[in-house]
């Protein structure tokens, strides 16, 4: 009897809860962290620009958001817009995958530019969205950033590109990675003029985007936790035969072998980049 | 005796079969000669038909043949005085990138090329071709060098990739490839690049920012290698051949596309059947390249340079008609 009594409030079975249960957040209203699993109001997160108010985790970022909460208000000028991919290897669903995409991620291609100020401080800027076709650098990309640091050249202002990118993209071949000797030859270019080029690279930053531009920074920054590396981990393993750190390829790892100047904090970066910027002000240069 | 490749097949049998009827010919009394005429007319069409008809998997089977004349190949036969520079002076001296300096003509250069082995002992010194960091920074150290005593580089092209290992990662392989591709922009001597195997992603293009490019008639240039990409876009590395004719990576491919600006041919079968006659094509249009570039001067030559990358890369402007359409 008292053995039966005891079985009885045991679980004979487990409940495996849905997968619709198990985020069962309210779409919108609530957000659950990736890196803590606690829930958290959406509003407070994007007050705190994404940044987990809990463990500190930061929460992929679109362009728009990113303009959004590091740009002076109303100061963001976008251009080239309007510039659109094509199909150069005639390569079977690429324009289909482009319209999703472009309906998806609310963007025409995977990199906004523009003109903004931080802090009164006007630069050009590039600003990679992984919503867009994981963010990789085909033709319209390659030209985009490329325009930007002419731009920056012209007004003699700062160039600050945002990383958020998979490398380079697949469906326009060797023409995507031939973007990489463009940009980083622009860069040249703009640097030889004395011109300042901060790189932040934020979760995704690899193969392509982080072989080129994305480490040309004069100050190379860090998003915490951001994925930053040449070859996909997995590649590696099967290359090496040999287990992976687990941090492995973010930014920590990369500070620590000397890769990066400083991982910055989404919630200090505007105060962080508005001091550099005013280090490299006009005028503050000894002569 | 050079190994077939697959696609040569039907070439060596027809061969083997004229040879066997020669044979008979010779030893038994019978007069074979009008067949043996026949199966050589046959032998010459057939030829002409698989050589000048390769398909994008046949050129990938070349280019990556074991007796593919590599970079120290084609040097002796290119250049006088060679002598072999080692060292990135940070870390050590990677053996998948071979430098130094030379003559041309009567004319100092520095060459630069991508080393693999030609067997598996060799290989695994030179990591098949596949440069760590320190190769990067290598090269850039001797490209420095010539630039300080204005002598033009000449790069050879002829990898897989930049080798995917933690070491590398550790030390910066994003990083020294970007930096190449920076610093290569910037360069006041003139560069010539050659892809003579195969050229794969950024590990190549880390060689080729060159006022030049050319490419062997089979040799590849891709953003990743056929089974890389048969991998990604399909989940099966098996399909490998239908990937290198999606991803268009053969040299008339890249021609077509404005990346390259000429194709070197090859000898009849591939560089590997005569490496001295391939070698005599070479060194004509490195020739010819130089009397056009070496009148220019270092800011000439950067911004046209630029120029030539910048216009790189198709796309088109939403708000506009279709003959906005940038072609390069």
């Amino acid at each position: 009897m008292l053995k039966e009594l005891f079985a009885k409030s045991k679980k004979k079975y487990a409940t495996v809860p849905l997968d619709r249960e198990k985020q069962d957040v309210p779409e919108g209203i609530m957000t659950k962290c990736p890196g803590c699993k606690k829930i958290m109001y959406t509003k407070e997160l994007l007050k705190n620009k994404k940044v987990c108010l809990h463990c500190g985790f930061h929460h992929s970022m679109s362009s728009h958001e990113r303009i959004e909460c590091l740009f002076d208000s109303g100061s963001f000028k976008e251009f080239d817009k309007e510039m659109i991919s094509v199909n150069p290897l005639e390569f079977p669903d690429y324009l289909d995958k482009l319209e999703k995409d472009k309906k998806k991620a609310k963007i025409n291609e995977a990199v906004v530019t523009g003109l903004g100020s931080i802090n009164g401080y006007q630069v050009s800027t590039a600003i990679m969205d992984s919503n867009f076709r994981m963010g990789s650098m085909g033709s319209v990309v390659g030209e985009k950033i490329t325009r930007a640091i002419e731009r920056a050249g012209e007004l003699k202002i700062p160039f600050i590109i945002f990383t958020a990118s998979g490398g380079a993209r697949m469906q326009e071949g060797v023409l995507s990675l031939m973007q990489m000797a463009k940009t980083s030859a622009a860069l040249k270019m703009f640097s030889n003029e004395g011109g300042l080029i901060v790189s932040m690279m934020t979760h995704p930053t690899t193969g392509g985007v982080s072989a080129s531009f994305a480490s040309l920074g004069d100050i190379n920054l860090a998003e915490p936790g951001a994925l930053i590396g040449f070859a996909g981990r997995r590649i590696i393993e099967q290359t090496i035969h040999e287990e992976l750190p687990e941090d492995f390829q973010t930014a920590e790892f990369l500070m620590k072998h000397g890769q990066l100047d400083a991982v910055v904090k989404r919630t200090e970066l505007k105060e962080t980049l508005t001091t550099i910027l005013k280090i490299h002000a006009p005028g503050g240069e000894w002569s | 005796m050079i190994y077939e490749l697959e696609f040569e097949r039907p070439i060596t049998d027809l061969r083997n079969k004229i040879k066997e009827l020669k044979t008979i010919t010779k030893d038994a009394d019978v007069d074979l000669t009008v067949e043996i005429a026949t199966l050589e007319n046959r032998l010459e069409k057939l030829e002409v038909d698989i050589y000048d008809h390769l398909k994008p998997w046949d050129r990938v089977q070349i280019a990556r043949h074991p007796a593919r004349p590599t970079t120290l190949d084609y040097i002796p036969l290119l250049f006088n005085d060679f002598i072999e520079f080692h060292g990135d002076r940070y870390y050590g001296d990677d053996e998948a990138i071979v430098a130094g300096i030379a003559q041309f003509n009567g004319r100092a250069v520095t060459v630069i090329g991508h080393q693999r082995g030609k067997d598996t002992k060799e290989n695994i010194r030179r990591n098949f071709g596949m440069p760590h960091p320190e190769g990067y920074r290598k090269a850039l150290r001797l490209m420095k060098q010539a630039e300080k005593f204005n002598r033009p580089i000449i790069c050879f092209i002829d990898t897989k990739g930049a080798f995917p290992g933690k070491a590398a990662e550790e030390r910066g392989q994003s990083e020294a490839i970007a930096k190449n591709l920076f610093e290569m922009a910037g360069l006041k001597v003139p560069i010539i690049s050659i892809v003579i195997g195969e050229g794969g992603s950024g590990g190549a293009l880390a060689l080729g920012v060159g006022d030049r490019i050319f490419m062997l008639e089979n040799s590849t240039y891709s953003v990743i290698s056929p089974e890389g990409a048969a991998a990604l876009l399909w989940k099966d590395a098996s399909q490998a051949k239908r990937a290198a004719e999606t991803m268009k990576i053969t040299a008339p491919d890249l021609n077509r596309l404005g990346v390259i600006d000429e194709i070197i041919p090859e000898v009849k079968g591939g560089a590997h059947r005569n490496a001295n006659a391939q070698a005599e094509a070479i060194k004509e249009i490195l020739k010819r390249s130089f009397n056009e570039l070496l009148p220019l001067n270092g800011e000439d030559l950067i911004n046209q340079r630029y120029m030539k990358f910048k216009k790189i890369g198709e796309y088109e402007f939403a708000n506009q008609p279709k003959e906005a359409k940038q072609h390069s």
